[in-house]
């Protein structure tokens, strides 16, 4: 039922908040299919993801400058997958800052006639409808919630989602999708809950046993890839299949349920644990309380299919939970150094090894221009060598620029040619300098493509 | 009181009797689909679990139901039960009664009777106040028995998407916090919110007239300081709370019990849109509520004794 996009597909795309989990596993997704020429991250800290052709930039929280990037780069496609949900692991100022104030710079930059943005993707929180005695067992798109809300949090929230409404208000011409998410949870995502659960004992409060929905961090990257490249305009829960009992989750995760948490004054009695390291935010807590569920049908119904359900979720993290602590010391944790990383995206020494020759490379835009300026050239001196033909005999005259590039840093732009000028670029260097390295290159090359001819 | 049903009926009044026709089950028609339900998509069914999505543990209900809910129904109240054939034995349906005591009997003898009784064994899911969501203890236990908050969007899920039996007591706490002397005079209906979400549904509304409950829980008094201080709806005054504690809720006395489920009213005739008449939603509220009353009344002066029928 995914409809194609009616104003033509992403190509270009800017991603915020890469350096967030869900924002660099979506880089990577996106990474790996070559109709997205440009993808451009930006982030306020590092990348915590390793990223082939991802090209990062650091700017402020408040994402002011983004206009330029959006103009510079010609991007199609935003997805904003910057906001703070989790106030366990923010101060509510820095939270303001990135949550309204970025968002407000962020569609203030896509925004106008003008702008070469045709889509945007905003990912909000299930934390927009609170979490309260008087909600309804499901929430669904259109409903609004029922007090307005109490935290500085979810304030944020409300805040940042009325503005992406406002920009899509104003905006007609672009698709905007807003997707709504529960809590995540996954092996690699750090949370309060997830911190919650890995407890050996979870306390709970006494006497409720909330409904919880979780969704899978597969899913959420998942849901974000499905708004990407589908036409899916407007607003989306994104939730696994299936409303758990708190009791059921934890019996999953084989643990014990400690109500130690009293029912009246649990915002005075998680003080003192908060001090302890237990980080219980209150919006925890009012889940803890209430629970909540998300009614999931208008995403699915858009043709996504939820990879796994609320319960298989609980159970990969806790299959997750048992393996903790054999994988602890094994796997080192990514880290980001721009140096190394201009070096694999920009040095000409950099070659395509078989290991990563499903990896994309691309020349720096002096190199391409050199290399237009030389095939450009050949072309003039003899048509028949950039048809693809093999020339029968007919030797290329020499050209000095090309000569003077030096052998491996010919090497290093051979991957990025076509066949055809292979081939020529093969007879002129034989008739010429007789580089070997350069000749191997070539040679190594053109051979899937030849055996393929023979077939 | 029957009204032709192929030709529209002119005012409100004949509107809302139309329905009151008393129609066999079998014409029944479960609601037609739509483009926008999805119900489809539902999550499907997780045989690993015994917990539903809306918390409804098969465990706990078990448990509850051959002992607690056993005894009282068999031996203590020994209900008797008219015309269980009026509830659906597929689709939606919303079961309406009246209502009444401090931790009414009334629902759960309902859904017991339609689980003895009817031919074809359904849940029955019981709407609670919203309160009952935050308040310690009745938050953990309702919902592993069935119990949902009356919010109408879980009403028009259970009935619509899920096609389930839902019951409500749409006097609601008006009902519970009534004192004896005023025993048997049903309250208003509400806002009449509960005509609004079957016709949304598309549902058919059984009513029900339950006697017996009045005096298994009579209240004396109502105390409000004390309702103030233990935060609870009400804090009242019956023969065995508050001197017993907690668990005095439970003191019934044994009076008979008499359940009638009467014809069902049908609402898909008067589609979606009936829901937004306002006048319409209120008087087939208060037709309901008045046929209900008459059956309650002429129960109650058939009956020669309240303890044994």
């Amino acid at each position: 039922m995914s409809a194609a996009e009616p104003r033509g597909p992403s190509r270009r795309i800017l991603l915020t908040g890469l350096s967030t989990y869900w924002g660099g596993r979506l880089a990577q997704e996106l990474e790996k299919d070559p109709a997205y020429e440009v993808i451009v991250g930006v982030d306020s800290n590092d990348p915590t993801r390793e990223l082939e052709r991802t090209e990062f930039v650091r700017i402020s929280t408040q994402h002011s400058l983004i206009r330029r990037i959006v103009q510079a780069a010609e991007i199609d496609t935003v997805i904003d997958a910057r906001l703070v949900v989790d106030s366990a692991f923010t101060s509510p100022r820095s939270a303001h800052e990135n949550n309204v104030i970025g968002t407000m710079n962020i569609v203030t930059a896509c925004a106008g006639a003008d702008s070469p943005v045709r889509k945007f993707v905003f990912k909000s929180s299930a934390h927009y409808y609170g979490c309260e005695r008087d909600d309804p067992a499901y929430f669904t798109e259109d409903m609004e919630r029922p007090h307005p809300p109490a935290t500085p949090a979810e304030r944020d929230i409300v805040e940042a989602e009325a503005s992406v409404r406002d920009f899509a208000e104003r905006n007609r011409d672009k698709t905007v999708t807003i997707l709504r998410f529960a809590n995540g949870l996954g092996p690699e995502l750090k949370t309060s809950h997830s911190q919650l659960l890995s407890l050996p004992v979870v306390p709970t409060i006494l006497g409720f046993d909330p409904r919880y929905q979780f969704i899978h961090e597969d899913d959420i990257v998942g849901c974000l890839e499905h708004a990407v490249r589908n036409h899916v305009p407007g607003i989306y829960n994104g939730a696994a299949d299936g409303v758990l009992a708190l009791s059921e989750v934890i019996g999953l995760l084989g643990k014990p349920m400690a109500p130690i948490l009293p029912p009246w004054g649990t915002g005075l009695a998680a003080g003192p644990l908060n001090r302890l390291g237990l980080r219980l935010p209150v919006e925890m807590l009012s889940q803890l309380r209430y629970g909540r569920g998300l009614d999931n049908r208008k995403l699915k119904a858009t043709g996504y299919r939820y990879r796994y359900t609320t319960r298989e979720t609980v159970i990969n993290f806790a299959e997750h939970l048992r393996m903790r602590p054999l994988l602890r010391s094994a796997r080192q944790p990514y880290q980001y150094e721009r140096e190394v990383e201009e070096f694999l995206r920009w040095s000409p020494s950099v070659r395509r090894s078989g290991t990563d020759a499903g990896k994309a490379w691309r020349p720096s835009p002096r190199q391409v221009a050199e290399l237009q300026r030389v095939l450009a050239q050949l072309d003039a001196a003899d048509p028949k060598l950039s048809t693809g033909r093999r020339p029968d005999g007919g030797h290329a005259s020499p050209v000095a620029e090309y000569d003077e590039l030096e052998a491996a840093e010919l090497v290093a732009l051979l991957p990025s040619l076509g066949r055809g000028d292979l081939e020529a670029l093969y007879q002129h260097e034989f008739a010429g300098r007789r580089r070997r390295p350069v000749l191997e290159e070539i040679d190594r090359l053109l051979v899937p493509t030849r055996t393929a001819d023979r077939r | 009181m029957i009204a032709p049903m192929d030709r529209p009926a002119s005012t409100t009044e004949a509107r809302a009797q139309a329905a009151f026709s008393g129609a066999p089950w079998d014409e029944a028609q479960l609601p037609a689909r739509r483009a926008d339900d999805h119900d489809d998509l539902l999550p499907g069914i997780e045989p690993e679990r015994t917990v539903t999505d809306w918390g409804r543990s098969e465990r706990v209900e078990r448990l509850v139901d051959r002992t607690a809910a056993d005894f009282f129904y068999k031996y203590w109240f020994r209900v008797e039960v008219e015309g269980i054939e009026h509830v659906p034995a597929e689709g939606g349906a919303l079961l309406v009664s009246n209502h009444s005591g401090a931790l009414p009997p009334d629902a759960p003898m309902i859904a017991k009777a339609v689980r003895e009784e009817h031919p074809q064994p359904r849940p029955v899911h019981l709407t609670v106040e919203h309160f009952f969501k935050g308040y310690p203890g009745f938050a953990m236990l309702l919902p592993k028995i069935g119990a949902v908050p009356a919010h109408p969007a879980n009403v028009h899920r259970l009935l619509r998407d899920e096609r389930q039996l839902v019951q409500v007591m749409p006097e609601g706490r008006k009902g519970t916090e009534k004192l004896y002397k005023d025993r048997y005079r049903l309250r208003r209906f509400g806002r009449g919110g509960f005509v609004a979400a079957a016709m949304r549904a598309e549902a058919p509304i059984v009513p029900i007239a339950v006697v017996g409950a009045e005096e298994a829980a009579p209240i004396f008094a109502q105390v409000k300081p004390l309702q103030r201080i233990t935060r609870l709806l009400y804090f009242p005054i019956t023969p065995t709370f508050p001197h017993f504690g907690l668990l005095g809720m439970f003191g019934y006395l044994p009076a008979k019990f008499r359940i009638r489920f009467l014809p069902p009213v049908r609402t898909e005739r008067w589609g979606e849109r009936g829901a937004e008449d306002r006048g319409l939603v209120q008087t087939v509220a208060e037709e309901i509520r008045a046929l209900i009353q008459a059956h309650v009344f002429e129960m109650v002066a058939s009956r020669q004794s309240v303890w044994f029928g």
